[in-house]
């Protein structure tokens, strides 16, 4: 029996013990009428070998692909040690550390993420970690109306990924919020701030967008201020190590800063898990959802780290509760938490660089094609978009015929853009890499067909 | 020791470093950063032996018994972890078209007929990353439902005293108010409370069974019954599920929504708190209104459904396709275990639960519900206990850890005083089981002959007991270095 280690002997030892006949009457109080029959969907059971080829052949069949999609999911290189550790079953195995001293490893470890993640955005506190980017950015929402006395309106740029605006919508629709959509500029592609906004809780911004354009933070952080409300920053802890922490936006600094924590050592895997992060100036920690670990001391004076502020928390305040959070996603946390440390504030720096370098040099390959223009004309950061003057669809099918994951067609979600594509480059790629790319490209777009592949290899 | 501690300025992790660089000379200056982010400096040995140590600091299941109640902590299979790792799934982008996921997908959408298979549910949606997100998806789909039909008088969920505290933050984060029902002595619903508090107001009844008292509700039918003539729908929280896998279907208990916890009954790893996966199961009623992404199977080939195949979809819950690596892990721990296995998971761990109930008993401890089977969890009480030597549950958990168990579950449910809420699961033996039977005894012992020890405890951890006070009142939530 898989998993099970019981002999016979065992059983009707322990059967004895409880003073029943069969293991059948151990289900004695449930109606008869509710039992369940023979599951018909789910298959016999498999031996290890037999699952593990299986899953071998799926993966195979899956394959490799040279990606340049990004859109808040980025490939980057993950030091070899960090899932090793983080696979240790001390950690993989552990249950929220709600018993302090029997969890002294992760509490240290989740003290350390918050340190570091506080460094990297300049605000004071920082919480165990939400579930993703998308998700913490609708808490912020959250906490940004609870924070505010009267308005329950916030306001969301067009430049924030649609995808994380709707997972805004379905978290908080329910609460009576309303969400105000931000346009841009059609020529640099940031965000438009309104003449006359009306009273809002909180002004949401990205840096850099989703459009991978750099927005001007300072200006409004301040404006949002200036209106009485809260500013909150949605950021990339890659372009961190170079971009002006949030801390430090404006006259102030942001109020509020959330993001997706997957660039931090967490491999893109089809969707998860991740982490989303969230920190915050400490006027508003008890504001803050999740968890959050403090350090104390024991009995004997000893420095030790326990959960700490439960008092917001679920469990608690049940339907008071900031949030009905009551995870956090700790193991990826454990191991953004090496690679903050094996990266370090150069080795970030370097990541963040090489990646710009790299779209930058891509853009200027692609840009050199005819049928294929930059669509705006701003600093960007690790990634850009492109319009087409071909279906984008077809272009980007086209590429993965030669192996190439091209980017993201973009135009269901800004129709104003025509054919468009977000293309994303990190330090993953080579130059061969952009060049391949760029011949494909090029290609496609002048209609030439392939030849045999064997005539690239010379 | 932190990190922090090992920091030299000028020290890298080097084979860990892009060989290039690049110019942000483009960039406009005033965007830039003044000052690098003042992370770690560190060798990779540094970081390598550091994190190794930090995990020698923990209890674990791969280290330790760990009964803690409510929280299905079972031996998590390694094959569960090494083949969801298999480097082609992980450098999937999830934003990649579905041609190129075929593999990843089919075992998604396997997953999700199996999970359809053992809850008895017309659909299930994996979207949700946490039992709370399930939680939250399944009350919006039951808010959208009433919506939908124009029956918006409905402002009340219904949630027992003895429920999972994210019940009510649940129903208030999807703008319901709370109503409690009372529970009575034997643990179950109090069916009269039940028929007065349903209405017209009525949104639904969110319901654990077992209940998180560790005994099954015999009249679920009833309840069933009451909740639906008055409109509402009923909510399986699906905490408790190891109880009944491949034995009850929460669809043929008559639920109409229910969240799974797949970090507890199929055994993807807790982490140290996380990542879960939290999917949610639907009746027919139900079925437009599930989160996306789904996995649907048209002809052979699978692919993700957006907004345009669910227009009634309360909507997306995550920006990709929920914790999609905890989902592998589900799916290679279903296989391994096929049907019969799933049928033996309630069996043995309620054959394991009901064995140190009576062995707990014959050794002298009260138990909350006597004359209860005990699901795959039960509760004993030291109230007498506490009455007669000042020792308290907490005391008790803590000392526990000196003999080398992890705790089980204190203070919750808070019907119950001086509580202790025992789940030790079908993957542990006999022997596991005894030997902790040992420590409860001797433990006790030491509380009637020396309660100042146990209330000491614990001794041989790399702390002591911690000033949870001092924690809250002078907040120290990051490492700042003394100047």
């Amino acid at each position: 029996m898989p998993f099970i280690p019981h002999t016979e002997e065992d059983v009707s030892a322990m059967l004895g013990a409880i003073g029943a006949k069969s293991i059948e009457d151990l289900f004695d109080e449930i109606p008869p009428a509710l039992k369940t029959g023979k599951l018909k969907d789910v298959p016999d059971g498999l031996p290890e070998m037999a699952v593990a080829r299986l899953m071998q052949e799926r993966a195979s069949a899956d394959g490799f692909w040279s990606n340049f999609i990004g859109a808040g999911v980025y490939e980057h290189h993950i030091p070899a040690a960090i899932w090793q550790i983080t696979t240790r079953g001390e950690f993989y195995s552990a249950y929220t550390p709600y018993q302090a001293e029997a969890s002294q490893g992760t509490l240290q470890l989740i003290y350390e993420y918050q340190t570091m993640m506080t460094r990297l955005t300049g605000l004071d506190v920082s919480n165990a970690s939400l579930y993703d980017g998308a998700s913490a950015l609708a808490e912020a929402v959250l906490m940004a109306v609870r924070s505010h006395k009267s308005s329950r309106r916030v306001l969301v740029p067009k430049t924030v990924h649609p995808i994380y605006r709707s997972v805004v919508v379905t978290t908080v629709k329910n609460q009576g919020i309303e969400l105000v959509e931000l346009d841009y500029d059609a020529t640099t592609g940031k965000t438009v701030l309104p003449a006359d906004p009306g009273a809002f809780a909180g002004l949401v911004i990205p840096q850099p967008n989703f459009f991978g354009v750099l927005e001007d933070v300072h200006a409004m952080t301040d404006w949002a201020h200036a209106q009485g409300a809260l500013a909150i920053a949605l950021v990339n802890p890659t372009t961190l190590a170079v971009l002006e922490a949030p801390g430090k936006w404006g006259q102030t600094g942001a109020d509020i800063a959330v993001g997706e924590g997957q660039p931090l050592g967490a491999p893109m895997a089809s969707g998860g898990p991740y982490f989303g992060f969230m920190c915050c100036r400490q006027d508003f920690v008890r504001q803050m959802p999740g968890r959050i670990v403090g350090r104390t001391v024991d009995l004997d004076g000893k420095p030790g780290f326990a959960l700490t502020l439960q008092a917001r928390e679920q469990h608690i305040r049940r339907s008071k509760a900031t949030s009905n959070i009551c995870t956090n996603q700790g193991l990826v946390v454990t191991a953004a938490t090496q690679y903050m440390s094996l990266l370090g504030p150069q080795g970030l720096a370097k990541v963040a660089a090489a990646s710009h370098a790299n779209t930058m040099a891509l853009a200027d390959k692609l840009a050199a094609i005819p049928g294929v223009t930059r669509a705006f004309a701003s600093p960007f950061f690790h990634e850009m978009v492109l319009k087409l003057n071909d279906n984008a669809k077809d272009v980007l099918r086209a590429l993965r015929a030669q192996g190439i994951l091209g980017g993201l067609d973009i135009s269901g979600w800004y129709p104003e853009l025509g054919q468009a594509i977000l293309v994303c480059v990190t330090e993953t790629k080579t130059a061969a890499d952009l060049d391949h790319y760029a011949q494909q490209m090029e290609r496609i777009l002048s209609k030439r067909r392939e030849a045999p592949p064997c005539a690239y290899k010379s | 020791m932190l990190i922090f501690d090992h920091s030299r300025p000028g020290r890298t992790a080097a084979a860990q470093l892009p060989a290039t660089g690049g110019s942000l000379d483009d960039l406009p200056a005033e965007l830039r950063r003044k000052d690098a982010p003042a992370l770690p400096e560190v060798s990779e040995l540094d970081v390598v032996r550091h994190y190794t140590r930090l995990s020698q600091l923990n209890f674990s299941i791969d280290t330790q018994f760990y009964p803690l109640g409510s929280c299905t902590m079972k031996y998590n299979p390694r094959a569960c972890n090494s083949l969801a790792m298999l480097p082609q799934f992980l450098a999937r982008h999830p934003a990649s078209p579905d041609e190129t996921g075929q593999g990843f997908l089919a075992s998604m959408f396997e997953l999700q007929e199996m999970l359809k298979d053992v809850t008895g549910m017309a659909g299930v949606s994996m979207a949700p990353m946490a039992g709370a997100h399930g939680e939250f998806a399944g009350v919006a789909m039951i808010r959208a439902y009433h919506d939908a039909r124009g029956d918006t008088a409905r402002k009340e969920i219904i949630v027992p005293d003895a429920a999972h505290g994210t019940n009510p933050a649940t129903a208030t984060m999807c703008g319901y108010t709370v109503k409690e029902i009372p529970t009575d002595a034997t643990g179950a619903v109090d069916l009269a409370a039940l028929k007065a508090a349903v209405g017209p107001q009525t949104a639904g009844l969110m319901l654990t069974n077992p209940s998180t008292l560790g005994v099954f509700e015999k009249t679920i039918a009833d309840i069933q019954k009451i909740v639906h003539e008055a409109g509402g729908l009923l909510y399986y929280d699906g905490a408790n599920l190891n109880a009944i896998l491949g034995k009850v279907r929460p669809g043929d208990m008559g639920f109409d929504v229910i969240h799974m916890n797949l970090h507890k009954t199929f055994s993807t790893p807790h982490g140290g708190g996380g990542p879960g996966a939290g999917p949610v199961g639907v009746s027919e009623r139900l079925l437009p209104f599930m989160p996306i992404p789904l996995v649907l199977n048209e002809n052979g080939f699978y692919r993700l459904a957006t907004e345009a195949d669910r227009p009634q979809s309360i909507g997306r819950m995550s920006a990709n396709m929920g914790n999609a690596g905890v989902l592998m892990r589900a799916y290679v721990y279903a296989r391994l275990l096929g049907g019969e296995g799933m049928h033996r998971v309630a069996e043995y761990a309620t054959l394991n639960a009901n064995y140190l109930m009576a062995r707990l008993r014959d050794a002298g401890f009260d138990l909350a519900y006597p004359t209860r089977r005990a699901s795959h969890e039960f509760i004993v009480t030291l109230k007498k206990l506490k009455d007669a030597t000042g020792v308290s549950a907490m005391d008790f958990a803590k000392r526990l850890l000196d003999y080398g168990y992890h705790a089980p579950t204190t203070y919750f449910p808070l019907l119950v005083p001086e509580c202790l809420l025992i789940e030790p699961t079908e993957t542990e033996s006999r022997e596991t089981l005894d030997g902790f039977v040992d420590a409860m005894v001797k433990i006790k012992h030491e509380a009637e002959t020396n309660p100042d020890l146990v209330k000491g405890a614990p001794y041989s951890l790399p702390v002591r007991r911690l000033d949870d006070v001092k924690a809250a009142r002078e907040l120290d939530l990051t490492y700042k270095p003394a100047v």
